[in-house]
């Protein structure tokens, strides 16, 4: 194949700017509520958010990258001409990348996922033919971005409201805050684990059986519980601050649950987003190494996840600091009680669509499950400009992400000679 | 490049604090009648000139929370509570503040005496009302609280007994505006009749205080019913 070391440089430098994009802004929505609710400082925030994406991207990221590279677009009928299947894929990242900026710009809430998802369709359509698009993976996809910020809310609901009935509604608060908040921390350790064994550790020569992943979760459960058990122990009831806000202690207890739960969050938005930045780019890399088959069944290659999961800790490191300073600062009205039902839910629900392969947009499940909170009469006011703003966002995303990708793949056919 | 931030614009700005805020600032204005009417009994002039300016000053800065307040509940704000019922304690509250600023400036403005006979009765029933202000304040205070239990369990049962207390007092304020009333029509042949009305409109504004007090209550129980 001609050009190779040409396709694959551009391919890691559109993939890496991507990821950085993610990096600089959707971490900061990810992690936001956890720097709101006060229980990590901006600093110990990066460095959580940092480790978690990266081992979310590595460990559990696999799935939703297939889907990316490989499960929206038939490319059966190109393996006369790879090179299309190149230029797509390159044009769809170009896309994507330009069209997060124009939002930016702008103000609109779109998402990550949503654009590369339409500038890949858009790009199979034109390209190839209508045909050559996998539309009932489309249909569960774009199912999947309703049904996933209602289920966040879903659960959310349920889970402040069981927080509501167990510790707040009690007596004693804050002794049944330190009696039931470690059987929660074994939930987030149960749950994140047991997702993520079931689905995404294939890809990095881990079998593991299903009756050892249970155990193996149910043990990471038990280990995390043990931990928050021991932190939880050292807090003492403080008399003095019980005078202003009476459910003050309560939510020092919590905040051992939200560090716990932030973490969790990191990890899942590092499993399904930084497919959206290499997922383009795994499918090159397939092509290229393969000698032009576009059906190419190899492997993912382990480095291209850790590109990804490099250029959203840049773009953490680099520039999302400041949004998650901004971010931080100015959600006041957010306790570790009311951050943990939300960012559990949204983490939960992320991490099994990533193991289901099923790219989501992790700002807007959060924003589902920051509802949920509030329909259990937990957050004194929600705006609900967003959600609006975010429906908008929806009707215009899919089709400017897939024209632009349609004007970027005629663009490098032209200058690459026509293939 | 900055993003527009959706978690970020997801949370409006509570109406919460600034409740609070109002309702403490009105407290402060009706905590001062006390001292004002003292000063009446004692006929001390330059005082009452004082109090009367500082319970108008008071009442004004009232009024500003009042329609910052207002302007920051738009229909797109998603809350706990009914937006209508909070507006309505919002308004019961600042009819407290109000009373509090007529009451000061009818008495300077007419120049009122307070007869002897009834000057200790009086200034008991101020007390009293007061405190049915103050303990209205303090079931508003624990507005934060009931939010962050969902309005339910046994903050919910704590804030009823906080309005029940409410109600007894201004059931005794009730009681001591009958005894008011009833020393004032034994002295009223004595005194000049027009000064006898505006006495008794007088004591009808202070029971105002107590019944706006438990105003605000009843509309706080409201919020406990859903």
């Amino acid at each position: 194949m001609e050009q190779a070391v040409l396709y694959l440089s551009l391919a890691a430098a559109f993939g890496l700017f991507m990821a950085w994009g993610i990096g600089a802004n959707d971490v900061a929505n990810a992690m936001g509520t956890s720097v709101g609710s006060r229980a990590l400082t901006l600093r110990q925030a990066i460095v959580v958010a940092a480790i978690f994406e990266f081992a979310g991207a590595v460990l559990a990221g696999g799935q939703v990258t297939q889907t990316i590279r490989k499960g929206i677009i038939d490319a059966s009928s190109l393996s006369a001409s790879p090179e299309i299947l190149i230029y797509g894929m390159l044009a769809a990242l170009l896309a994507a990348g330009i069209w997060l900026l124009v939002a930016s710009y702008f103000g609109w809430p779109v998402s990550t996922t949503h654009s590369i998802v339409g500038a890949i369709v858009g790009f199979a359509v034109v390209g190839i033919g209508l045909t050559a698009v996998n539309w009932g993976k489309i249909g569960a996809i774009v199912a999947s971005w309703v049904v996933s910020p209602l289920l966040a809310g879903a659960i959310a609901f349920v889970l402040f409201l069981s927080i509501q009935r167990l510790i707040f509604n009690a007596e004693d608060p804050f002794r049944n805050a330190r009696r039931y908040v470690p059987f929660y921390i074994f939930l987030v350790g149960f749950v994140i684990a047991l997702v993520t064994l079931l689905k995404g550790l294939s890809h990095i020569g881990l079998k593991v059986t299903t009756g050892q992943s249970y155990a193996i979760a149910l043990v990471a459960g038990l280990v995390l519980m043990a931990i928050g058990w021991w932190r939880i122990r050292a807090i003492s009831r403080e008399p003095r601050i019980v005078a202003g806000f009476h459910f003050a202690n309560v939510e020092r207890v919590f905040g051992v649950l939200m560090v716990i739960t932030a973490c969790a969050m990191a990890f899942a938005h590092g499993s399904n987003d930084v497919a959206n930045a290499i997922g383009p780019v795994a499918a090159i890399v397939g092509i290229v190494n393969s000698g032009g088959n576009v059906a190419q069944e190899s492997p993912l290659p382990l480095w291209v996840l850790t590109v990804g999961a490099v250029g959203i800790v840049a773009g953490l490191v680099t520039y999302g600091h400041k949004v998650m300073a901004t971010v931080g600062t100015r959600i006041t009205d957010l306790t570790p009680s009311r951050g943990f039902a939300a960012t559990l839910a949204a983490a939960a629900t992320v991490v099994v669509a990533s193991g289901t392969g099923l790219p989501i947009s992790t700002t807007h499940t959060l924003v589902g499950a920051v509802l949920g909170v509030g329909m259990a009469r937990g957050i004194a006011a929600i705006n609900l400009r967003v959600v609006q703003a975010i429906f908008v966002s929806w009707i215009v995303t899919l089709p400017a992400g897939a024209l632009l990708a349609i004007i970027f793949y005629y663009l490098l056919k032209a200058m690459f000679g026509g293939g | 490049m900055r993003r527009y931030n959706p978690i970020l614009n997801l949370f409006g700005r509570s109406p919460v604090k600034p409740l609070q805020e109002h309702m403490a600032k009105v407290s402060e204005c009706v905590h001062l009648l006390e001292p004002f009417f003292k000063a009446v009994v004692a006929g001390d002039e330059n005082r009452v000139r004082e109090l009367q300016e500082k319970i108008a000053g008071l009442e004004n800065e009232a009024d500003d929370l009042k329609h910052d307040l207002r302007l920051h509940l738009p229909r797109t704000l998603f809350l706990p509570v009914e937006r209508r019922d909070l507006l309505e304690v919002l308004t019961m509250q600042d009819n407290i503040a109000n009373r509090a600023k007529d009451l000061a400036g009818l008495v300077r403005g007419r120049k009122m005496v307070i007869p002897e006979q009834i000057g200790p009765l009086f200034i008991e029933f101020v007390r009293r009302s007061i405190d049915a202000c103050a303990q209205a304040e303090k079931t508003v205070n624990e507005l934060d609280e009931l939010v962050e239990t969902g309005f339910s369990g046994t903050e919910a049962d704590m804030v009823q007994k906080l309005i029940t207390e409410l109600d007894r007092v201004e059931k005794e304020t009730d009681q001591i505006q009958v005894k008011v009333r009833g020393c004032l029509f034994e002295i009223e042949r004595d005194l000049p009749p027009v000064d006898v009305m505006f006495l008794y409109r007088l004591i009808d504004w202070m029971g105002d205080i107590g019944d706006y007090s438990q105003r605000v209550g009843s509309r706080l129980q409201l919020l406990l019913a859903k």
